[in-house]
């Protein structure tokens, strides 16, 4: 039945779907970034949650047997070739990690937007990425007469390693917002060439072959 | 060869999907992706009548390709609901879906390079 879903694109069609996830504390930003680029108003999807998904920390704040819903804002771009880039906002409370989980799952990489005003609000997010390997940037939201920062001072701030990109960008500009994520896919293909170099020598080390 | 002729990644034969009697979730493995892209089959526009309401939607929803999320969104549906709908659609071969190649690692470089020049034009 060659209707089934099948481990590899299933023949005739050269679609390709790829995904972006944007993360940053609460009303950093992620929506507007989302909406500036998209080519449809960024849409919310919901996931629905009983109390027994949650962690017992959290039963404080959730009575027993209530349903929460986690929701995520997405965006979509369909690029040339029927590349079609999805962009994931982050569910905004922090424990929803196993829902991160999934969705960092065959992502390209991840930005994590910055305020400024609110810096710790990212350190969930950078803790997050940086323990998954999973290539990601910080993009400085540029809010109205918030550049009392330097660059550097952010990256000092945040612990980020030097190699790492760190750039400004104004969420509500789609140029500054495109520019972004043409950084990040970047960094990306670098972190697979030093991968790829890495393996190259231990693969000459012992001579597997793959 | 003495092996069963499919591997772990066929999933089970019989499809989660195919029983599913009001479950919200697939079994754990091989849920449609976020990203899985579903657009309507020439089957599926002929069985439009006969199919449930919110199969109804998915047809004619996808007529134009949808990820699932975006059915999610669109139908507002919590994607485990839209999961297991589209699954049952697929084996009844009225939806069609392009999955992501490699869906539980980065993307590869080729294909990187093609949403690098794909922003770059944009």
């Amino acid at each position: 039945m060659d209707f089934r879903p099948s481990r590899t694109n299933t023949t005739g069609s050269a679609l390709n779907p790829v995904k972006i996830i944007i993360a940053g504390g609460f009303g950093a930003g992620k929506t507007t970034f989302v909406g500036a680029v998209s080519e449809i108003p960024p849409l919310t999807t919901e996931a629905a949650l009983t109390s027994a998904s949650l962690g017992i920390d959290d039963t404080s704040q959730v009575s027993a047997k209530t349903t929460t819903t986690v929701a995520m804002d997405f965006g979509r771009i369909t690029l040339l070739d029927s590349v079609i880039l999805y962009l994931f906002g982050t569910p905004g409370q922090d424990r929803f990690w196993f829902m991160w989980d999934e969705l960092v799952l065959g992502a390209i990489g991840a930005i994590v937007l910055v305020d400024t005003r609110r810096l710790s609000d990212s350190f969930p997010a950078v803790d997050y990425f940086e323990e998954r390997d999973i290539p990601f940037l910080v993009a400085v939201n540029q809010f109205d007469g918030s550049k009392a920062y330097t660059l550097d001072d952010v990256r000092n701030a945040l612990d980020i390693d030097a190699r790492r990109p760190i750039v400004f960008c104004d969420a509500r500009r789609r140029e500054s917002v495109r520019q972004a994520l043409i950084a990040l896919v970047r960094h990306a293909l670098d972190v697979v060439a030093a991968e790829t170099r890495q393996r190259g020598l231990l693969s000459e080390a012992s001579a597997h072959v793959d | 060869m003495d092996e069963e002729w499919y591997d772990e990644d066929a999933g089970p034969v019989v499809r989660p999907y195919a029983v599913t009697g009001g479950r919200t979730r697939p079994a754990a493995n091989r849920a449609l992706e976020l990203v899985a892209l579903v657009s309507t089959t020439a089957h599926g526009r002929a069985m439009l009548r006969n199919l449930d309401p919110e199969q109804q939607d998915i047809v004619l929803l996808c007529q134009h390709i949808q990820s699932i999320a975006e059915i999610s969104a669109q139908l507002s549906l919590p994607v485990g609901v839209a999961r297991v709908l589209v699954g049952d659609m697929i084996d009844a071969g009225l939806v069609h879906v392009t999955r992501p190649t490699r869906p539980t690692e980065r993307p590869d470089v080729a294909l990187m390079e093609k949403v690098l020049d794909g922003l770059q034009t944009l």
